[in-house]
């Protein structure tokens, strides 16, 4: 696999990032020897060996239905660079 | 009878598809502690967690995970034993985290399936393909301010139950028929309130079209269609779009389409080309759902009876047509209101009543079954005293009336307004007697061969009785006295 200037235009897009056309350049090879570095593992048999999402050696703990959170419009608005009237007021978004 | 769509090349089948997004009912959302309550103030039910604060970590709610749990069982659907949470990755406003935390390659139910109940009493079994739990998004609002948009994350982060059937429905009336089996048994199981116009219920309307037995063809999807009837409309207008489309020599285009109410049709929504490139994975901050089969058990030995069993032990039980059954079990109140009703007597006259006159007068005085002012037990006791001839079926309608007036039972408005049926022979010969004397050229006439004329004295008969003589001794005794 490797990864070309456009991809790398694609990825920053998807993630919101800007990246410079020059940096592109830059980037499309740092991705390509990260990944190489990744695709040794490929070397490894991994048949009937289940993939591991987690390090920790447990499952998922449950909550019991309880509301205990909440009602504090202010701290949740209070880093929106603009709120108005208890909500959070951004450019207009429709599709 | 098959649902087909003309074009002019010939006849043409559509093939849909539907994925319901249900809201699950809990005290708390999926993920957070925040309130699940509706119509609370602009962002007062969000914790840190639902605002996506830098180092908020997800906990996830035991409730929703068996409501899941209880939905998949109720579609006769496969429990996963291990299933696990990644993240959706777009942007859009309303969601803060850049992600939703939703299931994708381990879904928590699998296969299942759901009973469609059609016109004229046919059923039809279509399936369930998957269910999965994720997080419902906030709410944009547009219009109140002329360049921004006001965003409330009260809803961010509620748990939804997304289902997804096979593409296994035919015709609008299906896809109608589908949802509302859906929304009665997730109202059975109390999992999903299914209330489509506050948006606890919608569903995702995939639409394709083929020639009879060829291969399917490209799909749309219309988003987010809020009621039934809609979500009929679009399928009907999707299909002729589509069959126009591909008369013409066009393609269909495999995108996201939007349904506008204000006409029935649906639209293109051009979205950029890497909208959907959702880059699923499963979410680090939470580890894999284990469930332990003796909690499923435990759950399954919970489940109420559903409408489909319900409605098979009216038919066998009660006798009742598998269209009646059908009407009486959409909702649990209902049933439950019918079979108490049962009590009076005779199950079938109990169905005709529920189903007719009761619901008719529900319908009109815009009532809920909750509100009715004529409880289960009284319309029972109406049909007991049908049943064991203190009044005739057609003074029922009279008492009924007056019950739904005044709420009072049916023995003592018939008590009141004297309205017993006269089953004593007496008085009622004595009446028939006075019209065959008062009216001899009749009498004459019925002897010469205009056997017809029974229902005029019979009619006359119970003129002169105010209604209240047992229609079936009138009859008789007509005839005997009738024949000479």
């Amino acid at each position: 696999m490797s990864v070309d200037k456009k991809t790398v235009a694609k990825i920053a897009k998807l993630a919101r990032i800007r990246v410079d056309e020059e940096q592109q350049e830059a980037l499309s090879g740092e991705l390509n020897q990260i990944l190489g570095w990744i695709e040794q593992l490929s070397e490894l048999d991994t048949e009937g060996v289940e993939p591991m999402t987690s390090v920790v050696s447990m499952t998922q703990p449950l909550r019991e239905d309880v509301v205990n959170d909440g009602h504090y419009v202010d701290q949740v608005t209070k880093n929106a660079p603009e709120s108005a009237h208890g909500f959070f007021a951004v450019p207009k978004v429709i599709e | 009878m098959s649902y087909r769509v003309k074009g002019n090349t010939g006849e043409w089948e559509v093939v849909i598809g539907l994925e319901v997004h249900a809201q699950v009912i809990s005290k708390s959302k999926l993920f957070s502690g925040a309130s699940t309550k509706f119509g609370a103030d602009p962002n007062d039910q969000v914790s840190l967690v639902d605002a996506a604060m830098p180092g908020m970590l997800p906990v996830l709610n035991k409730q929703v995970v068996e409501q899941g749990i209880r939905t998949g069982l109720g579609l006769r659907a496969q429990i996963n034993l291990k299933s696990v949470f990644e993240r959706k990755n777009y942007f859009y406003a309303d969601l803060p985290q850049g992600y939703q935390i939703s299931q994708f390659l381990e879904p928590i139910v699998g296969k299942g399936n759901l009973t469609l109940d059609l016109e004229g009493g046919e059923t039809r079994v279509v399936g369930i393909e998957r269910m999965h739990l994720e997080q419902d998004a906030g709410k944009s609002i547009h219009d109140q301010h002329p360049t921004q948009s006001y965003i409330d994350l009260n809803r961010t982060g509620v748990a939804l139950m997304e289902v997804v059937s096979d593409p296994d429905l035919r015709s609008p009336e299906e896809a109608g028929a589908y949802l509302r089996k859906m929304r009665s048994i997730l109202r059975y199981l109390g999992t999903c309130d299914g209330n489509m116009d506050e948006g606890s219920m919608r569903a995702d309307v995939n639409v394709s079209v083929r020639k009879p037995g060829d291969e399917l063809g490209t799909r749309t999807e219309t988003k987010n269609v809020n009621s039934i009837r809609y979500v009929m409309q679009a399928v009907e207008f999707e299909a002729k779009r589509q069959v126009k489309v591909l008369e013409d020599g066009g393609e269909i285009v495999q995108e996201t389409r939007q349904f506008d109410p204000s006409n029935g049709s649906t639209r293109s929504l051009r979205s950029k080309e890497e909208a959907h490139d959702y880059r699923y994975f499963p979410d680090p901050d939470l580890l894999p759902l284990v469930l332990d089969p003796k909690w499923v058990e435990e759950i399954k030995a919970s489940i109420p009876e559903l409408p489909d069993e319900k409605k098979e032990r009216f038919i066998k039980d009660f006798g009742l047509s598998s269209y009646d059954a059908g009407i009486l079990v959409i909702d649990r109140d209902r049933a439950d209101f019918y079979e108490e009703v049962t009590k009076g007597g005779d199950p079938k006259v109990a169905a005709n009543w529920v189903t007719g006159d009761f619901f008719g007068a529900l319908n009109k005085s815009g009532l809920t079954l909750a509100e009715t002012p004529v409880s289960a037990k009284q319309l029972g006791g109406l049909i007991a005293l049908i049943k064991d001839n203190t009044i005739s079926g057609r003074t029922a309608k009279e008492v009924f009336e007056a019950m739904w007036e005044t709420s009072k039972d049916a023995d003592t408005i018939v008590e009141e307004k004297g309205l017993k049926q006269i089953s004593d022979t007496g008085p009622i010969e004595a009446a028939i007697d006075e019209i065959m004397a008062a009216n001899p050229s009749q009498v004459e006439a019925f002897r010469g061969g205009n056997e017809k004329l029974i229902g005029w004295f019979v009619g006359q008969t119970m003129k002169a009785t105010g209604g209240k003589a047992n229609p079936g001794m009138v009859n008789q005794l007509l005839k005997k006295k009738l024949a000479g």
